[in-house]
């Protein structure tokens, strides 16, 4: 495959991603919460390419969750919090990418990690405040979306941001 | 802060000057590649800060509005197709999970129904009121505002920690930002953003969401606050003016509406008040309310629209058309 045909493959898992969070996963939602995709999608990414390729995932998947509506929180919250996560994750990938364990694990970390930055900005920029209690659920029923879907989900996207191979690149 | 400390924390050995670039696959990441990740990780917590910094300095006006415009234009279109593929999902879900509860519901109904039925078939009096009252909210509808149906298409996730959500209708429908949205059930919330097919609800569930609100025994007046949680506990705290006034439980809320019915039009019931309760350190009485919209199940919504209202949807007007 050639390197734009994969660019604009990473790119609509990403724009998929977004919208199936916001249009279609509703209707699972507990207490409003829903499974992040799109955290997948760039934990996935980092996994397979490293912290700079899932960093720009990240950053990308993150400003269109913030721009995409329905959102209306202050814009680069979840472009921030993606970014860190994608450094995260790039940096434990060879131990994580041996076990699917692992991987399950780690979403976890990412998940909580993701959504605690993003709950810390807000409080910082005084937007959409919520008592500390309710945002710790929050943070609690996310990570338990997010460990529930990975397995589903993260072995789907592998292949999406997989690097060829020499043989490949040779064929 | 949080650049510098990342920045340093991300180990940039020295190059061994192997082009790292295309080699195995497995483990061996180059030392030179691994730098460069530093470096672009680094980059892009910079931009995400300096979004961070435009949106929440800007006044409105900032190029963050215009970028989530142009995302909302090519977005929201797609959102709205793909909730009309998940559509049918969601019907079936609250098919199964409602199947029970709407049996039992059925029942007490029928019973209910036939008890009202002998009532009103003695009370032919009632009956007369009731068509003066007819004639007068059609009178009120005919002065009033006028109504565009549109279904949500997409919620935003909790995560957010924000309650908003996406409808199908936009500035091609006549809808503008601060218009008020209901559905049949009472007050839902107002639109913060339009794009040219859709729109951004701020539901009053939210925390930045206030409302003003009428008490409807008393006509006191308050404002209601969003708790910022759409399950089945979704509350509204509402604080009212005159603090020697106690709101009975029970009693009915509705909007008391703005200027030139802007974000809020006047008289759109809210909710039920549940408990009252005051705090040694605020003077007012305070109220919980349970708002009559169930914020779990949003489908069909309508924006008020001035009666001149002109676009590509239908602008209900409640009138019959004959």
């Amino acid at each position: 495959m050639s390197g734009l045909l994969r660019v604009l493959l990473a790119a609509a898992v990403v724009v998929l991603a977004v919208v199936l969070q916001v249009a279609a996963l509703p209707v699972v939602s507990v207490n409003g919460v829903v499974p992040n995709l799109v955290l997948l999608v760039v934990v996935a990414a980092s996994v397979v390419r490293g912290p700079g390729y899932g960093a720009v995932v990240g950053f990308a998947g993150g400003l269109l969750l913030d721009l995409a509506p329905p959102a209306d929180h202050v814009a680069g919250q979840w472009a921030l919090a993606l970014v860190l996560v994608a450094a995260l994750a790039g940096r434990v990938r060879t131990e994580a990418r041996h076990s699917p364990l692992a991987v399950v694990g780690l979403v976890a970390v990412c998940s909580f990690v993701a959504t605690s930055v993003f709950a810390l900005t807000g409080a910082l920029l005084g937007d959409h405040a919520l008592p500390a209690g309710q945002m710790v659920q929050v943070v609690l029923i996310a990570l338990l979306w997010d460990v529930v879907v990975a397995p589903l989900v993260v072995p789907l996207l592998m292949p999406v941001f997989h690097r060829p191979t020499t043989h490949e690149l040779a064929a | 802060m949080a650049v510098r400390r990342l920045r340093r924390g991300a180990p940039t050995p020295r190059g061994s000057g192997r082009p790292a670039i295309h080699t195995a696959d497995r483990g061996g990441f180059g030392r030179q590649r691994k730098r460069g990740s530093g470096l672009v990780v680094g980059a892009m917590i910079t931009a995400s800060v300096v979004v961070l910094t435009l949106d929440a300095g800007g006044q409105g006006d900032a190029p963050v509005e215009a970028a989530r415009d142009s995302v909302g234009a090519v977005v929201g279109p797609v959102e709205t197709a793909t909730a009309a593929l998940a559509r049918p999902v969601r019907e079936a879900m609250a098919y199964m999970s409602s199947n029970k509860e709407l049996r039992d519901e059925v029942a007490t109904l029928s019973s209910e129904n036939s008890r009202l039925r002998h009532q009103a078939d003695q009370t032919p009096l009632d009956r007369q009121r009731l068509a003066e009252l007819d004639g007068l909210t059609r009178s009120a509808n005919e002065t009033g505002q006028a109504l565009v149906a549109s279904r949500v298409v997409a919620v935003g996730p909790m995560q957010s920690f924000s309650r908003t959500v996406t409808i199908d209708a936009g500035r091609s429908s006549g809808v503008r930002k601060d218009m008020t949205v209901l559905n049949n059930d009472g007050l839902v919330g107002r639109v913060v953003r339009t794009t040219r097919s859709t729109a951004t609800v701020l539901l009053v569930v939210d925390t930045e969401s206030v409302v003003g609100g009428r008490l409807g025994s008393n006509r006191e007046i308050g404002f209601l606050r969003g708790r910022g949680v759409t399950d089945g506990r979704s509350r509204l705290d509402l604080d009212l003016a005159d603090n020697t006034v106690t709101p009975a439980k029970g009693d009915v809320v509705v909007t008391w509406g703005s200027q030139g019915g802007r974000p809020y039009v006047a008289g759109v019931p809210i909710g039920r008040v549940e408990s009252v309760y005051s705090t040694p350190r605020e003077l007012s009485k305070q109220a919980v309310i349970a708002p009559f919209v169930d914020f779990t199940s949003l489908d069909v919504v309508g924006v008020v629209v001035p009666r001149d209202t002109e676009g590509d949807r239908i602008v209900l007007n409640g009138e019959v058309d004959q």
